[in-house]
């Protein structure tokens, strides 16, 4: 395995199972499953990837705190949507892609096949490259899924969907036209719409697959400015970008990949300045894309 | 070949010679090639392009025909039989409501203000109740099928419940009228009674013939939801069946609406398959019943048409009944259009 960790190496996956060690801000687990490294939100642990015959992602291991931005960066086709897709279990929706290894997440290991896959991406939630709100009005789509979680009352439902909406900073600028269909705001509103959308769940991780690729850049500006907003309210942001400025605004670890493998980790600071492996000094330096 | 790249290569230096190349082209088209290399190209433009530019012409003008043909033909279509179906009102003097809300019928008699019994309406109620009623049948198996092939087993919906499906929508309606007649009207005699002829057997054959279409179109508008509306929804934790209802069927409304609206052009314009079912019920007796004898518009015209002489009264009238067809598809080909129109603006 090629993983290098500079910073959060410590903890092993072989490690002795420490049951009770879940940090304050986990939720409600069964403890007896939980690995040792409780000061994590977040770890993945050899995940790895086939679809079909196809290796798409080599055993990778990467750890993912409370209130911190990883971006994972890397040329396209290495593989990052792919582990991105792993971590709330997305995966499973494609038929013949097979995720291995585990996924600590609040002491269960999200890859197990007995795990309640709708409560994992309820609390971890995702947004996609291309903004996706429901043809349906904009206080709609941020309450649906709480509805469709069992959440009934009007005004609890309003308020929910006012402090989602504040939550992703939409709220100025929607909050007289509620019933807009979503799809009638602009392309940077769509996707902070999609952002409060999954805000309304009030969940542990939210996973960004190149949220800003289809934007324009003072579009992009106002995303990344909500990630910082959302991190600094004790989320874990894992974003996915191409874009080495977008990482180094707004992450707060990077991680790189390449042909399908982890191949760096670190502090963004760090990494960008002083990059261990060829490839990730080569790609930092533009020698490809 | 030769001749374009010695123009090329000389152009920056002669533009004028380039010049005069095009000029004769297009004014003197099969003018034959002079000598020069300035004016080979000229002549290779002229065998070059004038043919093609009379190919065009000529596509324009064949298939401008075909389109005029086949306008005529709708209009034509549409005139003769309003131009037809009206005569009962102008000619023979019957009043408009009592052939729409009349319910006796024997044109060959009159009442005692001297009108002719053209009351259409037990027809026409007969034909709604049977279109209204194969839908309602139709529309739950059309629905879960399609929901199944294209969220639960699209591998089997692609290879195998399609093409069926497509040969199905293939089948002559005499078929479906056999099957109903030797297997459907049996089977309701024996649990119900009666004869079994009626709007339910007519109904049961008629949902089992749109089945296929409304299925195909269903399938059609299901699939086309994008798949970025699933995925958003799988993401929030929803289960699969709470994006169908929720996400994937409301998008997918319009499609579903106008498959049904397609279903019920077919059912309502049936004539065979429902004459061989329904039973032979006066033309003027209101339906009370499912399982008694009725009858349709298109059923009473074919069993009418053939023995009335033209320009009598009896004939006229069929023809208004004609008339009501024509309108009632226009009708429903144009809910078809608003839904198509009101679902594309929804879906941007
Ligand atoms: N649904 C899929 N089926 C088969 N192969 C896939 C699928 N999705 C992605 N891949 C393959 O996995 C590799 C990694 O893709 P991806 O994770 O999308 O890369 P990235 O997001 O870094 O651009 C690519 O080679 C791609 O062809
Ligand atoms: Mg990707």
């Amino acid at each position: 395995m090629t993983t290098i960790e500079p910073e959060t190496s410590g903890a092993s996956a072989t490690a002795a199972a420490a049951p009770g060690a879940a940090p304050a801000d986990a939720p409600r687990t069964t403890p007896a499953e939980r690995p040792s490294d409780g000061e994590h939100l977040l770890s993945t642990r050899d995940v790895s990837v086939l679809y079909g015959d196809n290796r798409a992602l080599k055993p990778t291991t990467l750890d993912f705190d409370a209130g911190t931005v990883t971006a994972l960066i890397g040329p396209s086709g290495c593989g990052k949507s792919t582990f991105l897709r792993c971590i709330n279990m997305m995966n499973r929706e494609i038929p013949h892609c097979r995720v291995e290894g585990h996924i600590w997440y609040g002491g269960v290991d999200v890859n197990a096949p007995d795990t309640d896959l709708y409560e994992v991406r309820r609390r971890i939630g995702m947004v996609f490259q291309q903004p996706n709100p429901f043809n349906k009005s904009i206080y709609d789509n941020i309450a649906f899924a709480p509805r469709r979680h069992g959440v009934k009352g009007r005004k609890q439902l309003d308020q929910l969907v006012e402090e989602s909406l504040r939550g992703a900073a939409l709220w100025d600028e929607v909050k007289d036209d509620l019933h807009k269909s979503g799809r009638a705001l602009s392309g940077g509103q769509q996707q902070r719409l999609c952002i409060a959308r999954t805000l309304a769940l009030h969940p542990d991780v939210i996973l960004m697959d190149e949220p800003c690729s289809a934007l324009d850049p003072i579009a992009t500006l106002a995303i990344e400015q909500t990630v910082r907003d959302i991190v600094a309210t004790g989320i874990c942001v894992i974003i996915v970008t191409h874009n080495m400025e977008q990482a180094a605004r707004v992450s707060d670890r990077t991680a790189f990949f390449y042909l399908g493998e982890m191949v760096e980790t670190g502090p963004t600071a760090h990494l960008m300045k002083m990059p261990k492996d060829q490839r990730l000094s080569d790609y930092l330096t533009g020698r490809f894309s | 070949m030769s001749s374009a790249s010695n123009v090329t290569s000389e152009s920056p230096g002669t533009p004028t010679a380039v010049g005069q190349a095009v000029e004769p082209a297009a004014g003197a088209s099969g003018s034959g090639p002079k000598p020069g290399r300035g004016s080979s190209d000229a002549g290779l433009r002229a065998q070059g392009v004038a043919p093609k530019r009379r190919v065009e012409v000529r596509g324009k003008v064949l298939t401008g025909a075909c389109v005029a043909v086949v306008a005529a033909l709708v209009v034509a279509l549409i005139v003769m039989i309003c131009g037809q179906g009206v005569q009962t009102f102008t000619k023979d003097g019957v009043p408009f409501s009592k052939f729409l809300f009349g319910t006796a019928w024997n044109p060959t008699r009159t009442d005692a203000d001297g009108v002719p019994y053209v009351g259409a309406l037990p027809m026409i109620a007969g034909s709604f109740s049977v279109t209204l009623l194969s839908c309602l049948f139709a529309l739950p198996f059309a629905l879960g099928s399609s929901i199944f092939v294209v969220e639960v087993a699209p591998r089997f919906g692609t290879r195998i419940f399609r093409p069926v499906t497509e040969v199905l929508v293939g089948i002559p309606s005499v078929v479906f009228g056999m099957i109903g007649l030797y297997v459907i009207v049996p089977l309701i005699r024996s649990i119900v009674g009666g004869t079994g002829y009626g709007i339910m057997s007519a109904s049961i054959v008629l949902a089992v013939m749109i089945l296929p279409t409304v299925t195909s179109l269903s399938i059609d508008a299901i699939a086309s939801v994008p798949e970025s509306y699933r995925e958003g929804s799988l993401g929030l934790g929803c289960t699969r069946w709470q994006t169908i209802v929720h996400v994937v069927l409301p998008s997918a409304l319009p499609g579903i609406l106008t498959a049904i609206v397609l279903g019920m052009t077919r059912a309502f314009g049936e004539a065979l398959a429902v004459q061989m079912v329904i039973g032979s019920g006066g033309a003027s007796v209101m339906p009370t019943s499912l399982f008694k004898a009725a009858t349709t518009l298109t059923s009473v015209i074919t069993m009418n048409i053939g023995n009335q002489a033209q320009g009598t009264l009896y004939y006229d009238a069929l023809w208004s009944l004609a008339m009501v067809l024509l309108v009632m598809s226009l009708l429903f080909i144009l809910i078809v259009r608003l839904i198509g129109r009101k679902g594309s603006v929804k879906n941007d």
